[in-house]
């Protein structure tokens, strides 16, 4: 089994607009996806009257479909609704839907970590709400909440692998277009992972970096 | 009710072929979460065991799924069994073989994190106790690994359904397909039909996930110390 290399070298850039396209969404939705997942525990933790019904509905809902079908229904059911999006805001949107529970989940443990005592001293020395967010809460939060975060960051990435569903060229739709075009299966393949070790380990060794440097931050335990 | 759509979801017909669809992916899941769980033991206590090899074999074989789609591993099986088997390997078998195999990897990692999770007291004094090895295992590891690996084991079955969903990527006639079909045979009478039919098919895998990651948390909370 020898590779065809000429026909490697003439498709690398075709991968390569796929990967950017990938890492695009995924940028995208993961930042969108900790906003909301930070409002979304926010809302949990202090109970907003109203807000925080809606939020448990809505990280439930999210948290138990796959992103699949989320997908096919923005893309193909809201239209009918007068709702229409291109392609790309269906996949970051989606990508936002589902990110954001599990963002909002796993901080909300990071904030439920933090011990009352913490909140109480911030309280007794004057800190306003703001302050005792910023300084005493989000700090340890964080370093409670960031492997999960992370293994979010790494899930969310893989999950971008659906979106050829709606009509993006990703990736995974490149790959079966070269496969039916070329039949060169072994190097279309073969390029598929390689480019997804490309984009996923140098992220998980990052963030097992990053996990390291947060555990200075750990205090009182 | 003219023309809202919502009509679409109320034939029997409809109704029985999507039924059908799901089952096919339900069935799938199934088979590979009963496969997922028996093997799963197995390599989790083979993770347990202090053989430095044995150890980074099983920690490769678990990354390779945590790091690599596995809707990639299944394009992998799909188009390149033909090249490395020579034979073609339909879409349904492709999936529960892939999805056994990462629900193995993922099963064995809960079984090893419950199991190294029990402190060496317990053993401890199970034997001070006098308890041969058979009841050390039978009366004070088993029911408290058991309670441990429960919660993560039954949400790991959530996780199992919800990714079966990808099925759709290998041509295996499945609920989203079937919903397709039903759409373009209404699509004249009906162009409201796809909101339905999706957000019917939307609802529908909560309803099975939901119940089941309620559970799992239930147990959770019933069973930690």
């Amino acid at each position: 089994m020898s590779l065809n290399w000429d026909f490697i070298v003439e498709v690398i850039p075709i991968y390569r607009s796929a990967i950017i396209l990938t890492i695009r969404i995924a940028i995208i939705g993961v930042v969108l996806s900790i906003i909301v997942g930070a409002v979304c525990s926010l809302i949990n933790y202090y109970k907003v009257r109203g807000l925080n019904l809606l939020v448990r509905a809505y990280i439930e809902l999210s948290r138990n479909t796959p992103l699949v079908i989320q997908l096919f229904f923005l893309y193909y059911g809201l239209p009918k609704l007068g709702i229409m999006l291109s392609n790309e805001a269906c996949a970051i949107l989606g990508l936002t839907f589902l990110g954001g529970s599990y963002m909002a989940e796993s901080l909300r443990s990071g904030l439920e970590a933090v011990s009352r005592v913490q909140v109480e001293l911030g309280l007794s020395i004057g800190l306003n709400t703001f302050q005792l967010i910023r300084f005493v809460i989000f700090p340890q939060a964080m370093s409670i909440a960031m492997p999960a975060l992370g293994a979010n960051c790494i899930f969310l990435i893989k999950e971008t692998s659906v979106v050829s569903i709606i009509a993006l060229r990703d990736l995974m739709s490149v790959t079966k277009e070269l496969i039916g075009m070329y039949y060169n299966t072994t190097e279309s393949l073969m390029l598929l992972v390689v480019c997804y070790l490309l984009l996923l380990l140098p992220v998980s060794f990052l963030l097992i970096f990053v996990e390291r440097r947060l555990r200075y931050a750990e205090f009182g335990v | 009710m003219p023309n809202s759509g919502f009509n679409v979801l109320l034939s029997v017909n409809n109704l029985r072929r999507l039924a059908l669809g799901l089952c096919g992916t339900l069935e799938i899941a199934m088979i590979s979460v009963v496969i997922s769980v028996v093997l799963g033991v197995f390599y989790g206590l083979l993770m347990t065991k202090k053989n430095r090899f044995i150890y980074v074999l099983c920690r490769v074989y678990l990354d390779a799924f945590r790091i690599v789609p596995i809707l990639v591993w299944l394009f992998l099986l799909f188009f390149g069994s033909a090249i490395v088997f020579h034979t073609d390997l339909d879409g349904v078998t492709v999936s529960v073989i892939i999805f056994s195999m990462w629900g193995t990897a993922e099963m064995g990692d809960i079984v090893r994190g419950t199991v190294s999770s029990i402190p060496t007291h317990q053993w401890q004094s199970a034997q001070a106790l006098g308890l041969t090895q058979w009841q050390v295992h039978r009366f004070v590891i088993i029911p408290q690994a058991l309670r441990r690996i429960a919660p993560s084991a039954i949400n790991l079955i959530t996780r199992m359904v919800k990714t079966t969903s990808l099925v759709v990527f290998v041509g295996v006639t499945e609920i989203l397909r079937v919903g397709k079909q039903i759409i373009e045979f209404n699509m004249m009478k009906n162009p409201m039909a796809s909101f339905w039919i999706y957000g019917f098919i939307f609802f529908v895998y909560f309803l099975i996930c939901y119940p089941i990651s309620k559970f799992s948390k239930k147990l959770e909370k019933k069973w930690s110390y």
